[in-house]
């Protein structure tokens, strides 16, 4: 599988010359299966760049949101191929007890807020609610769970041949753990990220910061690397980038907690434009 | 391994922190949590304890009424909200297992989480002074 992100920012689209190196775009990564299936995983600001990059041959486009804060689905109307006549796109997302994924995403894709509304679009629009059973896509299997954020939010994990990349780019585990790490079966997200080759997860904060922001949904950086330890995985790469930091601050919060931590898997910070491969 | 459903996960968090007895059952009944203020009542650390099925703590308690009567498993406010999914209440007497007989006051709520998933219920108990 080939991992691409494509915007590795939290909460808010920072662009300049202090975010250059992590990049200033939200929340989208791209997974390619090796037979050519696509996966977008979040539909940030990052996902305009991406669909400038798709290759028209691919008519059927997978967009899986972990949640509609507006970091993670800014982008959707900026998405190249739904302006596309004949461009199959399946946008798969969290079920609410109250109003459909299509409904709630017309809040924000309908006048005022936005000129054009979803339905306006050349591409047929498919809508499929999640959580539920594990499912293919092509040469993938997918699997959702609900994790710990505000609002009912999702975490995927894409498996090909045994190979697994779990994107969990808001989360915050330790939410009200009052010992954590804490045993596995109670840790939010663990039955996805277990054993993965690749973790991608929220390191929003530092340790100072989170103090204030607990129950904001996000991780600090030292707890997503605790997390990566209690899951196993062999590739951790910290993401949703706080929109305050600078790179030069986040290469400081990676050295330090790499430093303090010592983990024994390797750990590759996201930085927009950047690929990884996972072998299946 | 397996994971508790984030509402559950969550559950729990709420109940380590607040200050009233709360006990955690899933969609079976069988325990999987309770926190330090319900130790207190119920005799018994729940690291002793750990899960245990409907079957047992249903009478490990004793469970009485007013008239001293036993109350079968069916009729504790838990079990009523597990099974029928709506709010229970009573007034009841237990004999923690230090041996301490405790008058106690239930609610027990089903725990209904997203796309309405069943999870399991949630019973909040006090202390309760003879009327």
């Amino acid at each position: 599988m080939k991992v691409t992100f494509w915007g590795t920012r939290g909460s808010l689209a920072s662009p300049g010359p202090d975010t250059v190196r992590y990049g200033g775009n939200t929340s989208c990564v791209s997974v390619e299966g090796v037979e050519g299936t696509v996966i977008v995983l979040d539909a940030g600001t990052g996902i305009r760049t991406l669909g400038m990059h798709l290759s028209h041959e691919i008519t059927r486009i997978h967009i899986m949101l972990t949640h509609l804060h507006m970091d993670h689905i800014q982008g959707l109307p900026f998405f190249a191929p739904l302006r596309r006549k004949g461009a199959e796109v399946h946008i798969w997302g969290p079920a609410s007890n109250t109003l459909s994924l299509n409904a709630r995403l017309q809040k924000y894709l309908s006048p005022p807020l936005f000129p054009v509304s979803l339905r306006e679009l050349a591409a047929e629009v498919i809508f499929h609610e999640l959580p539920g059973d594990a499912f293919e896509i092509g040469e993938l299997s997918i699997r959702s769970h609900l994790i710990i954020h505000p609002n009912p939010t999702i975490g995927y994990r894409l498996e090909c041949s045994g190979a697994a990349v779990t994107y969990m780019p808001d989360h915050e585990p330790a939410l009200g753990a009052v010992t954590y790490p804490r045993e596995k079966e109670w840790t939010s997200g663990y039955i996805l990220a277990e054993g993965s080759d690749l973790l991608v997860h929220d390191a929003q904060f530092t340790e100072q910061e989170y103090q204030t922001r607990v129950g904001f949904g996000h991780s600090s950086i030292r707890h997503a690397m605790q997390f990566a330890m209690l899951a196993g995985v062999k590739e951790f790469v910290p993401f949703h980038h706080d929109p305050a930091h600078s790179d030069d601050e986040l290469d400081r919060m990676f050295e330090e907690s790499q430093a303090e931590l010592r983990p024994s898997f390797t750990v590759t910070p996201s930085r927009e434009g950047m690929s990884l491969e996972v072998e299946c | 391994m397996s994971q508790q459903e984030i509402e559950v996960i969550l559950s729990r968090h709420l109940a380590e922190y607040l200050a009233m007895p709360i006990f955690i059952v899933n969609p079976e009944g069988d325990l999987m949590f309770y926190n330090e203020q319900a130790e207190v009542i119920l005799g018994r650390r729940y690291n002793e304890t750990g899960p245990m099925p409907a079957s047992v703590w249903s009478i490990a308690f004793h469970p009485v009424d007013e008239e001293g009567n036993p109350i079968p498993p069916e009729e504790l406010p838990l079990m009523i909200a597990i099974r029928e999914r709506r709010p229970a209440h009573k007034i009841f007497s237990i004999r923690g297992m230090d041996g301490d007989m405790h008058r106690i006051e239930v609610t027990a709520l089903p725990l209904i989480g997203q796309a309405n998933r069943f999870l399991g219920g949630i019973a909040i108990f006090w202390e309760s002074e003879p009327s």
